[in-house]
């Protein structure tokens, strides 16, 4: 883990900045949230459609900086074709790594989002890299919308029926 | 855009030496010298505050106005006396005009209690600018709220300056008040508060000015002003937080509800019924922060020693310099091109967010602001989400400068 930013600012997360993944919208989600940081105002809105237990299309649009995008991008193509059980999982593990409660290694599903291991020691951005996995958590609990502040966190209430 | 000239041109600053009278900018940040240019959302401490807290904490603390002993003599002589240095440096008439408040949102949330609440009613109007900050705004949506009253807006041109005419237009027999800032926090734009203070004087309407961003860098005269009320803060005048200053006409002041109840703000105390101080207690209810009043007093006293003209001047020079570096800069937008400026830049880089850029400019050793600057409307007047935000003190210099734009240079490197 390094706490040089220039470090985080690698060319993996350079590049999902430049050409997100999965950017746009879907016609008639499943589930869907908005998702905001009013410290800084940024937005991100996810959609997906399950069918059965499997996330079949899944797409993020939004304004935000270059963190919060390619973890937005690279959060959707990690769990796209996933089961909604393994996703949310990997949100836990995610939020875990970039909250500093454990390392990379720590966390089995992780995989190429090591790259954002080093948020952690970036208090004022860990938000930014959390943001699309709360509002993903906040469109499996059905919640349409959520915020950083919001009161009740939707890392912290049971997860929804997806 | 065009910079007028300075009307004075006093001596130029001594700019190193005053640096060394500021301990926290030798610091060095990711192992380069510290670059301070957020100094919009607060400024730095000189020794000599510092020493006066020290002296204050080591030889001359009680609590005040109550006791007869001697550290409380000399504790309510230093706080009252740091009241008087206030007066002088805004130039009220009497110094039982300056209310010490926690800063410039409890000074505007004073007066949407105590005036507000007596003068506004059901169907009138508050007068507010798209430039203000939330704490010009969230105080006055409350009352309305209380109140039923409505809030009007005054608008500005893309350059970040507001339109007279279009304010004028706003008034109209249910105007009740108008709050406005001297100086824009996220543009730098220098607001025409004295047109607009005739104006709606000349309609029997008050005027209350959010000096936050102004009584740092200008000359602040609350007589010439003829403004009613003026609120300011501490920190960004090289004082501690916690402490910030509400002027109030005394006939204005003496006719208001007190906001805050309890020691200090009464005459006398019966279950029945409790008769308020005279002002400036009638508003400074509770102990208050007695080392940072004494702290701003001498943070006001070392700014005088300097020269708040020499200091206008510099900066302005410093804005000319920034101005023509940064907008010679490929793929920067600078936001705010008001005629009438502060030292502040806020700007948009291509491709990048300002939150990368606050990020990345921090490991060249340069502190700005990134983000809405809490100034939503005014972010959503300007179409985008969140500006980076270089804001100049007189301890900056044209290297600072330099320092911002070779660090922008090197950020646009990585997302190249």
């Amino acid at each position: 883990m390094s706490a040089d930013p220039k470090a985080l600012y690698q060319e993996v997360i350079l590049d999902h900045n430049r050409k997100p993944r999965n950017y746009g919208e879907l016609d008639h989600p499943s589930h869907h949230a908005e998702g905001v940081n009013p410290l800084c105002g940024d937005h991100i809105h996810i959609a997906l459609e399950l069918q059965g237990e499997t996330i079949e299309r899944i797409a993020f649009k939004g304004e935000s900086c270059a963190i919060c995008k390619a973890s937005a991008s690279m959060m959707t193509a990690a769990v796209k074709g996933k089961s909604a059980d393994d996703a949310k999982t990997l949100i836990h593990e995610f939020v875990d790594m970039a909250t500093g409660r454990i390392t990379a290694q720590d966390g089995p599903h992780i995989g190429r989002l090591a790259v954002f291991s080093g948020i952690s020691e970036l208090p004022m951005r860990v938000k930014c890299a959390i943001l699309p996995w709360h509002t993903l958590q906040a469109a499996f609990n059905a919640e349409p919308s959520t915020s950083t502040e919001a009161e009740a966190d939707p890392m912290h209430t049971p997860l929804g029926d997806a | 855009m065009n910079i007028t000239a300075t009307p004075t041109a006093p001596a130029t600053l001594d700019v190193e030496r005053i640096r060394a009278d500021f301990p926290i900018l030798k610091l060095t940040v990711a192992g380069k010298p510290l670059v301070y240019l957020d100094n919009a959302a607060s400024s730095q401490m000189p020794q000599a505050v510092i020493d006066r807290l020290v002296r204050y904490q080591s030889s001359e603390h009680a609590n005040i106005h109550r006791a007869v002993h001697y550290l409380s003599e000399t504790a309510t002589a230093a706080y009252e006396a740091a009241r008087v240095k206030l007066q002088r440096f805004i130039n009220a008439r009497e110094a039982r005009e300056v209310i010490f408040t926690s800063g410039t949102t409890e000074g505007i949330n004073l007066v949407a209690h105590g005036w507000g609440r007596q003068n506004i009613k059901a169907g009138d109007e508050i007068i507010l600018s798209v430039l203000e900050h939330h704490s010009n705004i969230v105080p006055w949506q409350m009352l309305a709220q209380e109140k039923g009253a409505t809030i009007r807006v005054v608008p500005m041109n893309d350059a970040g300056e507001l339109m007279l005419d279009a304010y004028e237009a706003l008034f109209n027999e249910r105007t009740r008040l108008v709050s406005v800032g001297h100086v824009s926090n996220a543009l730098g734009s220098i607001n025409p508060v004295k047109k607009m203070i005739a104006f709606a004087h000349a309609r029997g309407v008050p005027v209350l000015v959010d000096g936050a961003q102004a009584a740092p860098h200008l000359v602040v005269d609350v007589q010439d002003l003829d403004c009613d009320f003026y609120a300011f803060s501490g920190h960004k005048l090289c004082g501690p937080t916690g402490i910030g200053i509400l002027y109030g006409r005394a006939a204005l002041l003496e006719a208001m509800q007190p906001f805050k109840g309890g020691g200090d703000m009464i005459h006398t105390v019966t279950f029945e019924k409790t008769t308020y101080a005279a002002i400036p207690n009638k508003f400074e209810a509770g102990t208050p922060p007695i080392a940072a009043a004494i702290g701003l007093g001498a943070a006001v006293d070392y700014l005088t020693s300097i020269g708040m003209p020499a200091i206008a001047a510099h900066e302005h020079e410093l804005l000319r310099y920034a101005t023509e570096q940064m907008g010679a800069l490929p793929g920067v937008r600078l936001i705010g091109t008001a005629q009438h400026k502060a030292a502040v830049l806020s700007f948009a880089v291509q491709g990048i967010h300002p939150h990368d850029m606050g990020t990345l400019l921090n490991q060249e050793g340069v502190a700005v602001r990134t983000g809405h600057h809490c100034a939503q409307p005014l972010m959503t007047r300007l179409g985008v989400v969140a500006t980076s935000r270089a804001s100049f003190a007189f301890y900056n210099t044209l290297a600072d400068v330099d320092a911002l734009v070779a660090g922008i240079r090197t950020v646009q490197k990585v997302f190249a």
